[in-house]
């Protein structure tokens, strides 16, 4: 490759408003690359977009009501908020939740963080131009959807999660049933994973691209996939929060590559993992109630994290003795991986930023609640 | 679920003390995690939280309305996000920032200005205290 000096032509930076609106990103994103022809040599972040007030309107909402609310941080991953905020809660009020209850929620926890990857996969394949792979990964992803369906009630928006354990149970059939579909769904990405993992059009696209170092990933507070694709065996399941302390095999997933494909792999071998965790959880479920009432309100303050897909999942709350909150405040992982993401563009090629961007999985929504 | 969650690690400082206090942190190893800012009316509360090896640390201070903040941008970068989040949620000036977005990083020109700081006036919900709302309203009738 030339360098500057040695071209024929002066080169001159362009500015590129990548998004808000663009084919690659379901929300609303801008980027604003500076570029020397094709390579990018800069990238500057503009949010705002989406900016709905939710840690605002939280202090205005009854502290249980809080639970709906904040499942609506994320479209993707709505129960892992509405989880986080229950532990926190039930930490500021010394809420002894039922076993079964824990779970229960390890269950439905670990099915939102297999439908979040197989939505990513999809999405990923798709903005390196495999459309047909992203169908059918998205076709994968159905069968988890049904069974979260057929469990709690709604595809999306579980609403089970309530302070003091879970508001749905499972019973001998549902356990059976969702035992049924994990076996089916990886018999499916048995057939189709292969694709993803060793065709060379694939690699060429995503091996080498958008570096991120172990250490870089650490002073940029990289959090989840992006840091552990790094090398860096961060994941708060295990800390032994719900009843992942009961389960074996809460072992941070880590590739070494740092790029695109490391973070597409860490992905494909969670859903795995998740699988296993959920099996587990089913054949290790005890008996007993499912919640338990609670009186008063929260006095106090709590800073509460987890591992949702994306990563590092946090939540301070401070409570005053009354039904309000005195302060909510939401620190998703997107917003953790952005500086990383600002460092992973710079020397890319321009044809590579929609990739780069989706590797670390986006959410705007969650960034911006 | 641990008793690392009830803020337990807090280490109380002044904002001239920020940058070095952070410094040091950061030469031990931690991770920048995020800042939590709450309005306390008269002043506000700035808790940075850390990582050290999977054990969360912090550092807590009050910062007096109308007062700067030194920025966290030249030891962690990433600290540049949360800072411009701040800046306009709470409009609270940071200094020394990276990346200023002199208050437009999320808010529009036309947005309310620092729509997080509570203020009177504005802190009853009708959905939640219609009877207080009533009361603003009409100060001694009733509904």
């Amino acid at each position: 490759m030339q360098t500057t000096a040695t071209r024929a032509f002066p080169t001159r930076n362009t500015v590129i408003p990548f998004g808000p609106q663009h084919p690659v990103l379901p929300e609303p994103l801008q980027l604003r690359l500076v570029l020397e022809d094709e390579c990018v040599v800069e990238a500057l972040p503009a949010i705002g977009y989406c900016h709905r007030g939710l840690e605002k309107i939280a202090e205005k909402k009854d502290f249980i009501q809080n639970v709906y609310l904040v499942e609506r941080i994320c479209g993707i991953c709505s129960f892992m908020h509405s989880l986080n905020y229950c532990q926190g809660i039930e930490e500021l009020m010394k809420v002894d939740v039922p076993r079964r209850a824990k779970y229960l929620r390890v269950v439905w926890a670990e099915l939102h963080r297999m439908h979040s990857h197989l939505l990513f996969l999809g999405l990923v394949s798709d903005a390196f131009g495999f459309e047909n792979l992203f169908m059918q990964l998205w076709r994968v992803r159905e069968h988890i959807l049904e069974i979260m369906e057929k469990t709690a009630g709604a595809r999306i928006m579980l609403s089970v999660c309530s302070i003091g354990g879970v508001r749905r149970d499972l019973d001998d059939g549902q356990k059976a049933e969702t035992l049924r579909v994990l076996d089916q769904v990886e018999r499916e990405l048995e057939e189709l994973l292969p694709t993803l993992m060793n065709d060379y059009s694939v690699r060429q696209r995503l091996c080498g691209v958008g570096l991120l170092p172990p250490d870089h990933a650490h002073d940029l507070g990289a959090v989840g996939p992006t840091a552990r694709a790094s090398g860096i065996p961060m994941d708060h399941r295990q800390t032994g929060y719900a009843a992942y302390g009961d389960l074996d095999g809460v072992t941070p997933v880590t590739e070494t590559g740092g790029d695109c494909y490391a973070r597409i792999m860490i992905r494909v071998r969670e859903l795995h993992q998740s699988a296993e965790l959920v099996r587990q959880a089913i054949q290790k479920i005890p008996a007993g109630p499912i919640a338990v009432p609670v009186k008063g309100n929260p006095d106090g303050e709590v800073l509460v994290r987890m591992e949702q897909p994306r990563g590092e999942l946090i939540f301070y709350i401070k409570g005053n003795g009354t039904r309000n909150l005195e302060r909510f405040r939401a620190r998703t992982p997107t917003f953790a991986n952005l500086p990383a993401l600002l460092h992973m563009l710079p020397g890319c090629q321009l044809a590579d930023v929609p990739v780069i961007i989706l590797s670390i999985d986006p959410c705007i929504s969650c960034t911006e609640c | 679920m641990g008793e690392e969650f009830m803020l337990n690690n807090v280490q109380e400082i002044t904002p001239d003390r920020l940058v070095g206090e952070a410094s040091l942190i950061k030469g031990q190893g931690c991770r920048f995690v995020t800042v939590t800012c709450t309005d306390l009316g008269e002043a506000h509360d700035l808790i940075y939280h850390f990582d050290d090896k999977g054990e969360l640390r912090h550092l807590r201070l009050k910062l007096p309305h109308g007062a700067t903040l030194p920025s966290l941008s030249g030891v962690w970068f990433a600290a540049v996000i949360i800072e411009n989040e701040i800046q306009d949620l709470f409009g609270i000036t940071v200094t020394g920032m990276a990346i200023d977005y002199k208050g437009r990083f999320i808010l529009a020109e036309s947005s309310p200005k620092a729509p997080f700081n509570k203020l009177g006036g504005i802190a009853v919900d009708v959905r939640v205290r219609p009877a207080a709302a009533a009361e603003a309203a009409a100060p001694g009738e009733a509904l």
